[in-house]
């Protein structure tokens, strides 16, 4: 059901780079997995709501106002890397 | 008293040893961490303690009583967080490789409210990565032993918080519950643990396993106990969208109501195929006992309960598998080595920081999210997930309360279900649906199997009546002995 | 290419990014103010810290009402947020919250110079960070990239219209027309350097008669009126050379490169993209019931089309009213004027000229400079009953500006009022023609065109306060 394939599409969605070893393992235990739930297929759900949320109310929000509660050191010192107040990553292409 | 007697008592005890100056809470942290030392190093139950920070909160609160002045029921009492729960200057890993060396700036909300009401925390329970997991083997650390014998699970995923108030290595822990995250691990360790009403307690702080399901509540060695804890953590917060703004009960009083004529609904179909004859024969006498407590036993049934897992499975992952997008290696966390680009940089730096289990439900709900099979497994879930709820709702137009065992067995070995994932998932077919539902669920000693492995009972209430649900617990607690059994270690 | 051009028609629909002017972020109480210092405006919900959850800016809500109602939208009953799932090193989550198939606007439309353009949608969402490329001027060729996470959650609303425009003057127009209604609206402060409005332009051809649309390219990264025009024309051009020469046009995203003059393809730089939209289990959705809605209604201000039938109505050309509705501050301070009961043309005349030239010159807004409404209208009422000059008026309004203060003081004070008196006058005359008896000669010889001169002359000793008329019959009195 899962092939291969499937995995690496999926993987590479998710930026999860897998051993060959992993795709094929995740490909079978995905498939069993599938399997098991697409007996829900059995439910009849014509014209049900999706339901997100079992507790159902609306309109949470708040006042437009700026607060801050940390210092940017305290946000940025488990930075991987740093450099000059900025967050650096690996050039992008 | 010595120290192996104070750490026996219950965490109500402990206030009020406190508050009649029998002992001191800088005496109880520091027996509690005895404790720790002569047992976790066989348990696992910790990933990281906070002593400085218990000593310190305990030392107020000796001020506060040396001088006479009123202290929160719970203050001074020891109290550990799963380690998916923030708290400045912590190390908050959620079991993760990924958050091995993260040190948290900000607290959860829980962790105010505890700190406002001057409960010491002593350390940060292990538990299965990001909360995936039914018997804490899926810690980047370590696994998680079960205290009453130690090649046993303890449970998952809250498996450190459950299994250090067995192992009175505090008498009160926090766990998160996703799909019996709580209540599993209190039926396997033989404790109180309770998965209140979605929006109940705050999840701001809490590491997001799946956000429309995830719960945080409470552990402890009494009902008691649980109805004082949780009526410390819960309450609207204006930082969680999806919090309550509903007051909370005085839980601790209206437990100790009677249940006369209260309808306890017994769940047919987890009474059914599957359930080991031990658990099966407990659960009886459970049902006797409530006959003879007053309650009026009516029969229920949740049709629809065959499908609660697959429903699960594909909700939880999908909000997990967008959940754990934000681990990428930039602004905190792991970050792998000399990647050329940015791709290679996310792509070896997730499959480095996330285990097994974890990559598994990110592949498969990131499936069911992807282009042409939206419809086919998250909207399908979600609308199943719609009428198991509507079965809930005409459930408890028949009883105030339903009962089934947490779980259809009792604790198993270490390793043994580790190689098939399916049938670890199916653990949680007693736990799972009230995650769906929304509703308040607990587990509660009820008894022994052959080997002595504690058996967990359920009550699960409507959506806030958590008043009803800790009634009814308390009630049987106080007319059995099972809650005073404590795991030999 | 121009004979070419003639046998396709174009297909334009422009998706705009607006960024909404609240105090704090969409979802994060942290503050949004543009060239902040790096990584200060900044949060753990904005860093996307492990347990942060969002919750949603109400003011975002109310200005995505109050815009919607202006573009003649449908404010539907329900909304709700949705995750669009994409990995990039300026997007803090792994997602960015927005709203995917409920949006709170739907179904509206602004006339643009007698013309209809639908706006399919708006929605609200929030912003990614801002990189900096070392090594590079732009990501190609950078070493690596720095991240600035201050940007990252700044409310904007994604106003999407219906491929209606079929010229890149339309498309600009409409932009503009867009840009004019946000400011008004009080919004969004329409800034195009700073990226507060941002344009993305969906472009296809067909051939002229045709009732199925071509292949469409979105154009990304135009950043200027000008760069969406020069971007639409040659991408037009682009695609019609591709049609022409056999092929087919690709449906991709391109990037407009402003120093080179081009689009650019983006394929193979960006994944076949699977945004894996789901509901934001973090929020619950919005309810926005009809009271709501009407009581944002009431809130209006006028808008830019209805300021332009008011200030026609009042006297001033279609031009001159589009003027003045295209500088705001300076239609809010023609209001006020109105309001005063200013004398409309004589108004905008000193509006459009003297004061407009000095607020370019000083890269100004009218609301910066010292000059009110009150002043304006009084200094103009001076000139009405006859106690200043034009002339005088006119260097009068710049004082007014510059260093501002009340007209009717200055001109008492500084003694500028019309001399009335006629024989004052006829002095002046005389003593002018006495003192130049060289021009009087010359000008009695046939050099009638001396006769400005003798004016000046006047008009310098009473310093332009005598009335020109009466300086002009007196002089032909005395030189005969």
């Amino acid at each position: 059901m899962i092939e291969i394939k499937d995995v690496e599409h999926v993987a590479k969605l998710a930026r999860l780079e897998l051993t060959e070893e992993e795709k094929r393992k995740f490909a079978n235990q995905l498939s069993s997995i599938l399997e098991y739930v697409e007996e829900m297929n059995e439910v009849d759900t014509e014209g049900v709501e999706p339901m997100s949320h079992a507790i159902h109310f609306v309109n949470v929000m708040r006042e437009d106002e700026v607060k801050y509660e940390q210092t940017k050191e305290e946000l940025m010192k488990n930075a991987p890397f740093e450099e000059d107040g900025f967050f650096r990553v690996p050039k992008i292409s | 008293m010595s120290y192996k007697d104070l750490i026996k008592k219950t965490a109500f005890e402990q206030h009020k040893m406190l508050v009649n100056k029998e002992v001191s809470s800088v005496e109880l942290v520091n027996a509690h961490f005895e404790r720790i030392e002569e047992v976790d190093g066989k348990l696992g139950a910790f990933n990281s303690l906070t002593r400085d920070a218990a000593i310190e909160t305990a030392k107020k609160v000796d001020n506060k009583i040396k001088n006479g002045e009123d202290i929160p029921v719970l203050a001074g009492v020891p109290l550990a967080l799963k380690d998916n729960m923030n708290m400045i200057g912590s190390y908050t890993t959620a079991s993760s490789k990924i958050l091995s060396n993260f040190v948290s700036p900000y607290d959860a909300t829980v962790t105010k409210k505890l700190k406002e009401n001057l409960v010491p925390i002593v350390g940060k329970a292990n538990m299965d990565e990001f909360a995936m997991g039914s018997s804490n083997e899926n810690s980047s650390t370590k696994p998680v032993h079960n205290p009453w014998d130690l090649n046993k699970v303890p449970g998952g995923s809250s498996g450190g918080s459950a299994a250090a108030v067995a192992a009175c290595e505090v008498p009160l822990s926090l766990g998160s519950d996703t799909g019996g995250s709580i209540r599993l691990p209190a039926s396997f360790c033989g404790i109180v643990g309770v998965k209140p009403t979605y929006g109940r307690v705050s999840r701001y702080g809490l590491i997001a396993f799946a956000s429309s399901l995830d719960q945080i509540g409470p552990f402890s060695r009494s009902v008691e106990d649980s109805a004082l804890l949780l009526e410390t953590i819960s309450g609207h917060d204006p930082k969680d969208s999806t919090s309550l703004n509903i007051e909370v009960p005085k839980y601790s009083e209206l437990i100790k109501k009677e249940i006369k004529g209260l309808k306890v609904g017994v769940i047919t179909e987890l009474l059914s195929d599957g359930v080991s004859p031990e658990v099966k024969s407990s659960i009886e006498n459970a049902i006797q006992k409530y006959k003879e407590l007053g309650a009026e036993i009516v029969e229920v049934s949740l049709p629809l309960l065959k499908y609660s897992i697959g429903v699960y499975y594909i909700i939880a992952t999908a909000e997990a598998s967008s959940n754990l997008a934000r681990f990428d290696g930039v602004r905190y966390g792991h970050r792998t080595k000399d990647a050329k680009n940015l791709i290679e940089m996310y792509c070896k730096t997730r499959a480095e920081g996330f285990g097994d289990e974890v990559k598994r439900r990110i592949m498969l709900g990131t499936y069911a999210l992807s282009s042409g099979y939206y419809d086919a497994y998250y909207k399908k879930a979600q609308q199943v997930r719609h009428l198991i709820k509507n079965d809930f709702d005409k459930v408890f137009a028949q009883a105030d309360v339903i009962i089934c065992p947490t779980c259809p067995y009792t604790a198993f070995e270490i390793g043994s279900k580790v190689q098939d994932p399916l049938s670890m998932y199916l653990t949680d077919i007693g736990t799972i649906t009230a995650n769906l539902g929304g509703i308040p669920g607990m587990s509660i000693p009820c008894g022994f199997d052959n080997d002595g492995m504690p058996i967990g009972l359920e009550i699960l209430a409507p959506a806030l009546k958590e008043d009803i649900m800790m009634r009814a617990a308390y009630n049987f607690e106080q007319a059995t002995d099972f809650h005073k059994k404590i795991a030999n270690i | 290419m121009s004979q070419l051009r003639d046998k396709y028609e174009v297909v334009i629909g422009l998706e705009v990014h607006a960024q909404l002017k609240t105090k704090s972020k969409i979802f994060a109480p942290d503050g949004i103010e543009f060239g902040k210092e790096q990584n200060t405006q900044i949060s753990p919900i904005t860093l996307g810290m492990p347990g942060v959850l969002p919750v949603l800016n109400k003011e975002c809500v109310n200005m995505g009402i109050l815009l919607g109602l202006a573009l003649n939208c449908s404010i539907p009953q329900k909304c709700k947020f949705d995750r669009k799932q994409y990995f990039y090193a300026d997007l803090p989550k792994g997602y960015q919250i927005s709203q995917y198939d409920e949006p709170i606007c739907v179904n509206g439309y602004i006339d643009v110079k007698g013309k209809r353009i639908g706006i399919t949608r708006a929605h609200l969402e929030e912003d990614a960070g801002k990189l900096v490329h070392a090594g590079a001027d732009g990501l190609a060729g950078s070493s690596y990239s720095l991240v600035d996470l201050n940007r990252a959650g700044t409310p904007l609303l994604e106003i999407v219209s219906e491929p209606d425009m079929r010229s890149s003057e339309e498309a600009k127009d409409y932009m503009e027309e867009l840009r004019s209604i946000v400011r008004y609206l009080g919004v969004c402060d329409g800034n195009l350097d700073e990226g507060s409005m941002r344009c993305d332009a969906n472009i296809s051809i067909m051939p002229k008669g045709s009732k199925e649309f071509g292949t469409r390219a979105e154009i990304k990264n135009v950043n200027s009126f000008r760069a969406l025009q020069r971007a639409i024309e040659y991408e037009i051009d682009r695609q019609i050379e591709v049609v022409e020469s056999g092929e087919k046009v690709v449906q991709e995203t391109r990037l407009w490169d402003d120093n080179q003059g081009v689009t650019k393809s983006m394929r193979g730089k960006e994944d076949a993209h699977d945004y894996r939209y789901f509901p934001e289990p973090d929020l619950m959705p919005l309810e926005i019931s009809r009271e709501w809605v009407e009581s944002i209604r009431k809130s209006m201000p006028e808008l830019p089309a209805q300021k332009r039938i008011k200030y026609q109505q009042a006297g001033l050309s279609e031009y001159d009213a589009n003027v003045i509705v295209d500088q705001m501050e300076t239609a809010l301070f023609y209001d006020k004027m109105l309001d005063l009961g200013v004398n409309a043309r004589i108004a905008s005349n000193f509006l459009m000229g003297e004061i407009t030239a000095y607020l370019k010159e000083e890269h100004l807004t009218i609301d910066q400079t010292k000059i009110t409404p009150e002043s304006l209208t009084k200094l103009i009422k001076l000139i009405e009953n006859g106690t200043i000059s034009n002339n005088i008026a006119k260097n009068l309004v710049m004082t007014l500006v510059k260093e501002g203060g009340d007209p009717e003081e200055i001109v008492k004070k500084q003694g500028l009022g019309v001399i009335s008196d006629q024989n004052a006058i006829k002095e002046i005359c005389q003593k002018v023609v006495n003192d130049n008896p060289n021009q009087v000669a010359a000008y009695k010889g046939g050099k009638q065109q001396l006769f400005g001169y003798f004016v000046g002359q006047v008009m310098k000793e009473t310093k332009g306060r005598a009335n020109p008329q009466t300086v002009n019959s007196l002089l032909k009195e005395i030189l005969g």
